[in-house]
């Protein structure tokens, strides 16, 4: 087996793809919360990944891509055997695992990646973990079974009611809220909006509240600064003081605007991968 | 030839590509000596018994003697001298500021009474490695013969690249973790293409694995390996891992979109290519009014790369006055040559946005000089009531990094000053943890690519004695 080799591939929701890759020391090495950052090839951009799962054993991780743009894309396009260009890591901050008592762990989408591994630690070390999963509709669920597994309580989210209860995440947790549980933590992964309003949110009750932050990079390592965001007023590194960092003190408005920087490139570059992609195959 | 005559011969010019061509390309901007213009060049040498040169060079390259064979055409014998001392004589013949060591103390310089007219060491040490890179067959030192030692660098910049060279030499089996996809650090992240052509990094680091070394990439050493499970493998370490996160003025508007440190501008430029993009994958804003905040190299290598990217106005905002700027001359000049607006005394108060979060303009203040400072230049003094407004859509903070912090904030017993540098003895390189040794910007804060080699050079003659000494057990 080679290096950044894929051993496996599975379409898990629609424009959601699971990886199983070969990367013995970074399988050995991650600890939850960590990512890594990956390139597709030689002309790629670097773009970091959390890292859902890991086998040492077996030497492979796993990753969970949404395919948004054109490095996704081009990842879920890429088959059993190929090799990814480049994969390094474990990056940023582990974790903090603690038996604090009743954790709620909140994950929206494909959020529900990075938050799996973490739950998993916060159940191992001793916490009554509640989980509350959201999408918009049934079939974008991810690793629910998985999250059954490492949790004492679950509860299902739709924006449409089509599975679960109908509303958003936040409506389960205020639920949770107004029935008087005692929460000690709250965990909440996924789109930058989803964050921003379950910290608004947690903030009423000041329960505390870690979010994990998905900015834009490309070294991953302390160097370039692309990732900056500002925590209470001051200027931190996703890649190195992150990615979760308490989400009272994010400035999300700064953030959801930083996100966008690149957007009309975005557009550009995944157009003409499409019509790339769409020449090869009717050739 | 008497030393009247050489001095009679005028120093002979470097061709360059016209300024309104190259704002155009990325191509270098300084085309190097034909054969007969190096060989002219050489014969203004001195040959001075007391060599001033040499002790202005932080490697020690023996500069008369190289000169001297470009004189009478031995261009091999040229560049084997310097390979003697210099494992990047390709790289050094163009970022060194010569004009502040070799050719500062150089006597031809003295007597004509202006550094400008020094005899050009930088442009003839260039003009040596590229002989040879063009010539097809790169001459490889000799290699002593094995020793049983094995020594890890961490960072593939010109530090650690000077150290891998150096120990390979010497027999030991060197292995380079790099954690970019690519070695050479700063020369392939950070100096733009039109300063220093990947290719001669390329080529650099592949006659290094001619040698022997091992380069291993995406490695980040803290987060994949320790310093102490290095040592399980290794019995001696050079920590080489350069800058780290950048300075940012802590102004209003910092995160705006559209303002970019230094670092971020050019990775995505220079690493990342994203000067092809779409082509590349990653991209960069395309805006016609940039901002470059900074003095130095990095904000003359970044208002460059500006206007390459399309920018119909690059601006330098420079607190101080041109004399003050830390930037080499070369490089001052060929920003200006090729229309970089500089804005001297001027210091930016904060950063303009519009509703969306997008930059449109910076606010600045005028100042004045002052008093000298600790640094020996004279310290700028706002000017109350001298506010205006500049309009810009994209600002570059170049004002410098913090050492990459990755490495000491895993190893607790890794010394480092308030900075965060890690603290070296100034005799060795060594650090606080014995066997593991440490130079570069990681050590000097934000220094040159020479400076960091001489410090590589320092610490590889350390880790041999270290490890030739060391009790096998």
């Amino acid at each position: 087996m080679n290096n950044y080799e894929i051993l496996s591939k599975a379409n898990i929701a629609p424009q959601v793809t699971r990886f199983e890759i070969y990367v013995p020391k970074i399988a050995r090495k991650r600890q939850a919360g960590q990512f890594v950052i990956i390139r597709t090839w030689e002309g790629g951009e670097r773009i970091p990944l959390t890292i859902a799962d890991a086998n040492p054993e077996k030497g492979t991780i796993t990753l969970i891509s949404q395919s948004v743009g054109k490095t996704t894309f081009e990842l879920a396009n890429m088959q059993v055997g190929q090799c990814l260009k480049d994969i390094a890591g474990p990056l940023g901050t582990p974790t903090h695992i603690e038996k604090l008592g009743t954790v709620v762990c909140i994950g929206g989408g494909v959020g529900t990646a990075p938050l799996y591994p973490i739950t998993e630690a916060m159940k191992k070390a001793g916490n009554h973990i509640i989980t509350i999963l959201g999408a918009r509709s049934k079939d974008l669920f991810i690793l629910e079974k998985e999250m059954r597994n490492v949790s004492d309580e679950m509860i299902i989210a739709t924006d449409d009611g089509s599975y679960g209860e109908k509303g958003f995440v936040t409506t389960a947790l205020q639920k949770l809220i107004d029935d008087g549980r005692q929460i000690d933590q709250v965990i909440a992964i996924g789109p930058t909006i989803m964050m921003k309003m379950i910290s608004l949110l947690t903030r009423d009750y000041n329960i505390p509240t870690v979010v994990s932050l998905n900015t834009i990079m490309i070294d991953g390592t302390g160097m370039c600064g692309g990732c900056r965001i500002s925590i209470n007023g001051a200027i931190k590194f996703v890649c190195v003081d992150g990615p979760e960092f308490d989400g009272h003190q994010v400035n999300w408005d700064e953030m959801l605007k930083r996100m966008g920087t690149y957007k009309k490139h975005e557009c550009v570059a995944l157009n003409q991968y499409k019509k790339h992609r769409y020449e090869v195959e009717v050739a | 030839m008497k030393t009247k005559e050489r001095l009679q011969i005028p120093p002979v010019g470097m061709q360059q590509q016209a300024a309104s061509e190259r704002i155009h390309n990325q191509n270098e901007v300084p085309l190097g000596f034909t054969p007969e213009e190096a060989r002219l060049e050489a014969l203004r040498c001195l040959q001075c018994k007391n060599v001033p040169c040499i002790a202005g060079c932080p490697v020690g390259i023996d500069i008369p003697s190289f000169i001297g064979f470009i004189a009478e055409g031995n261009f091999q014998g040229a560049i084997l001298k310097i390979k003697e001392k210099n494992v990047l004589p390709a790289v050094c013949g163009r970022v060194c500021p010569q004009e502040e060591q070799c050719q500062l103390p150089c006597t031809v310089g003295k007597i004509l009474k202006t550094t400008e007219k020094s005899v050009s060491i930088g442009t003839l040490e260039r003009f040596a490695a590229d002989w040879e890179r063009n010539s097809g067959s790169v001459s490889k030192p000799k290699i002593a013969s094995k020793t049983g030692k094995r020594v890890a660098i961490v960072g593939g910049g010109p530090a650690g690249l000077t150290v891998a060279g150096d120990l390979i030499k010497l027999g030991h089996e060197v292995t380079v973790f790099e954690a970019l996809h690519k070695a050479g650090g700063v020369l392939v992240y950070g100096i733009p293409e039109f300063r220093l052509p990947k290719k001669i990094v390329k080529n650099e680091v592949e006659n290094l694995q001619s040698l022997g070394v091992e380069f291993k990439y995406n490695y980040v050493i803290g987060k994949i390996e320790s310093i102490d499970e290095l040592f399980q493998e290794y019995d001696s370490i050079f920590i080489g891992t350069g800058a780290g996160l950048p300075r940012f003025m802590g102004i209003e508007g910092e995160n705006l979109l559209g303002v970019y440190s230094a670092n971020e501008y050019l990775t995505r430029a220079n690493l990342m290519r994203a000067f092809d993009f779409p082509n590349a994958d990653t991209p960069i804003l395309n805006v016609s009014r940039v901002a470059t905040i900074g003095g130095g190299n990095v904000a003359m290598d970044s208002a460059r790369t500006a206007l390459r990217l399309g920018a119909e106005h690059s601006l330098i905002i420079y607190r101080r006055s041109e004399v003050e700027m830390p930037a080499r001359n070369e490089e001052i000049e060929h920003a200006k040559d090729e229309g970089v607006e500089f804005h001297l005394l001027v210091n930016p108060i904060r950063i303009i946005g519009n509703e969306e979060g997008w930059v449109t303009g910076m606010e600045v203040i005028k100042m004045e000089l002052g008093e000298p400072d600790a640094s020996g230049r004279r310290r700028p003094v706002p000017i109350p009531g001298s506010e205006f407004i500049v309009d810009v859509d994209a600002v570059i903070v170049a004002i410098g990094n913090s050492p990459n912090p990755l490495v000491a904030k895993v190893t607790p017993e890794l010394k480092v000053n308030r900075w965060g540098g890690i603290i070296v003895d100034e005799e060795t390189g060594e650090t606080s943890i014995k066997g593991v040794y440490a130079g570069g910007d990681i050590v000097l804060g934000a220094a040159t690519v020479i400076l960091a080699m001489g410090e590589g050079r320092r610490a590889a003659k350390a880790m041999h004695e270290y490890m030739m000494n060391e009790k096998t057990d």
